[in-house]
């Protein structure tokens, strides 16, 4: 009976392309709104991704997110060194700065600086010239991203195109002349600011003169350490707040979940898929139900049981299920595409997949639910019914 | 001599009653008819008069509230749903009014759709639909969607659907009424010759006078009752 209920099913056309718009649509926003929302959550902690190399975050207490600086005493540095079972612990400056661009306009760049002796917690990937190159004097990298968009040059000539830093080019941090040495690759960031990284030193002076600079100690616990218990002695000896960089991932993005609107448009967006997608589709499906009821109700008066008729129904809705789930996956994946390395954040994760695939075997069933009590209940005398 | 166990139809006192906003109509009143294996019975009466009702009653898609009502000597009254369905799908072949074919199958999908309902493997069903595509004249029309089909074709479609899984009793509700009188002489006579057979019986429900002259015997009804049974020419 399976290949009478998909004929049934794709028989009608019009409402078939109807149950699978509904169901692709319900599908792609589902997916689509959920993965730019998992893809902004993502960029939240874009910072604490680029500096792997550190199994434990430490900061002060009262930090409640990665961009959340609150600087410590340098001295702190040192009582973390001294903690059992550290292996090394380096000072890392984070910081907004306002470079001035040579066309007189003033851009806000996030400046990192590293540990002038190791210069542990570098960016991931360099694009053009070397880490080490950061010792020259005044020397800074920039992401690729900030050199070809914010901070890139004026046009040479009116109308032209604005030139991409390069190295060897300068740049005025806070009134400080600097000098771009290296281009490299770093996570785009929440606000989507160019990303700028220098010594520790360096970073200091450039910054606005304050009596605590150092923004958070990397520490790698030593091998056969558990990391978890060094974080738990660093806590306590010192009285700084530890995280391991899971951790302190999930607290930046609980803090955006909790003190932000994100979650809730983005709800908002995901719900009204779902619900559009079940009125398109369950309304169509159902209407469906309706007109075929004469023939329902000739197969029931021929023989055929309650309990095929519903494994019809349920093949009909998933079959359509299936086909709208994997036309708006596809379609979200097409889109996750297309906006690959653009400002847009998109982060298409298997939970998303499922919990779409989810979604739509839930309006589907709600759907045929309402079809199969409708069949049930059919009386079969209807069919001498003209 | 029939006895009810032997008789192909054998209704007593059956009585049904259709409720609806209080007001009660009375369908079937206490109507008894025999009808006999190889025979072509018709029912004829004026609309309303109850003999829809009637043959629902008859082929098990419908309870009656009184009476008794023994097919082939199976009391419906002590069968279940489940076992009813069943038992319809084995031996009940049904032709309605307005086809009642599945737009979206082809007429030899549609004549194989009581032998899937049954269990059949598709392939076989449909080998065996074919051979009755050719019984009904349509052999080479298979492939064709009702849509494609005239009037009378799409009803010798539906007799060989009622007819392609071998049923007892056949069931037809106005086979002929929306066909003109050239097709709907071509129809009943294609039942008679293929649906009237030794231990097989044959009910017609119409009003449609043409087609009287091909029955064995005309139950006539009014008001939920028979009012005249005709013989035109009793069975062996």
């Amino acid at each position: 009976m399976n290949f009478i209920a998909l004929k049934m099913l794709m028989g009608d056309r019009a409402k078939y392309i109807g149950i699978i718009i509904g169901l692709t649509f319900a599908s792609l926003l589902i997916t689509q709104q959920a993965s730019v929302f998992v893809g902004l959550m993502t960029r939240t902690f874009g910072a604490i991704s680029d500096l792997g190399q550190a199994e434990i975050w430490v900061m002060d207490p009262k930090v409640q997110f990665v961009d959340d600086v609150k600087p410590m005493k340098d001295t702190k540095l040192l009582n973390v060194r001294g903690i059992e079972g550290v292996q090394w612990a380096v000072p890392i400056f984070k910081g907004l700065l306002k470079a001035r661009l040579e066309n007189g306009n003033f851009q806000t760049c996030i400046v990192f600086g590293l540990d002038d002796a190791t210069l542990m917690g570098g960016p991931p990937t360099m694009v053009e010239g070397r880490l080490e190159d950061l010792r020259r004097a005044e020397a800074v990298i920039v992401d690729v991203n900030g050199a070809r968009g914010k901070l890139a040059r004026p046009p040479t000539e009116p109308g032209g195109e604005r030139r991409p830093l390069e190295i060897g080019d300068t740049l005025e941090l806070n009134d400080h002349r600097a000098v771009v040495v290296g281009l490299c690759n770093v996570s785009r960031t929440f606000q989507s600011q160019p990303t700028i990284y220098t010594t520790y030193s360096r970073a200091t002076q450039f910054a606005p003169r304050e009596r605590r600079l150092l923004s958070f100690i990397l520490v790698k616990a030593k091998p056969g350490e558990d990391p978890e218990q060094v974080r738990e002695r660093i806590q306590k000896e010192t009285g700084l707040l530890a995280l391991t960089s899971a951790e302190f991932k999930w607290t930046t993005v609980k803090y955006f979940m909790k003190y932000t609107g994100i979650p809730i448009n983005f709800g908002i967006a995901v719900l009204l898929g779902f619900l559009v997608g079940t009125a398109i589709a369950g309304q169509t499906f159902y209407n469906f139900t309706l007109d075929n009821i004469k023939q329902f109700g000739a197969l029931k008066a021929m023989g055929a049981s309650n309990m095929t008729l519903l494994r019809m129904i349920l093949l009909q809705a998933l079959t359509a299920g299936g086909i709208g789930y994997g036309l708006g996956v596809g379609l979200a994946s097409l889109f996750g595409r297309a906006v690959r390395g653009s400002e847009l954040a998109f982060r298409m994760m298997p939970q998303i997949l499922l919990i779409s695939a989810g979604a739509v075997l839930f309006i589907c069933m709600l759907s045929a639910l309402f079809s199969i009590r409708k069949v049930m209940k059919l009386e079969p005398a209807i069919v001498f019914k003209s | 001599m029939h006895t009810e166990q032997t008789m192909a139809v054998s209704c007593r006192g059956v009585t049904k009653v259709y409720t609806s906003g209080g007001t009660k109509t009375h369908a079937l009143r206490g109507v008894d008819l025999d009808v006999y294996p190889s025979e072509l019975l018709m029912l004829v009466g004026p609309s309303g008069c109850g003999k829809t009702t009637l043959i629902s009653v008859i082929a098990g898609i419908l309870d009656q509230d009184e009476g008794e009502a023994l097919v082939f000597g199976r009391n419906f009254k002590q069968m279940s749903q489940r076992q009813k369905t069943a038992w319809r799908g084995v031996h009940v072949g049904f032709v309605f009014q307005a086809f009642n074919l599945l737009p979206a199958l082809t007429a030899r999908e549609n004549i194989a759709v009581p032998l899937l309902i049954l269990g059949e493997p598709k392939r076989r069903a449909l080998e065996r639909a074919q051979a009755v595509l050719e019984k009904v004249d349509l052999g080479g029309r298979g492939d064709s969607l009702p849509s494609q089909l005239s009037g009378g074709q799409q009803q010798r479609v539906a007799i060989g659907r009622a007819l392609v899984h071998g049923p007892r009793l056949i069931v037809c509700d106005e086979p002929t009424s929306s066909l003109d009188h050239e097709t709907g002489k071509t129809v009943i006579e294609l039942l008679k010759r293929t649906a009237v057979g030794p231990d097989r019986a044959l009910v017609i429900v119409t009003h449609d006078p043409r087609i009287f002259g091909y029955a064995d015997r005309i139950a006539r009804m009014d008001d939920g009752r028979i009012t005249r049974i005709e013989t035109q020419a009793l069975p062996q």
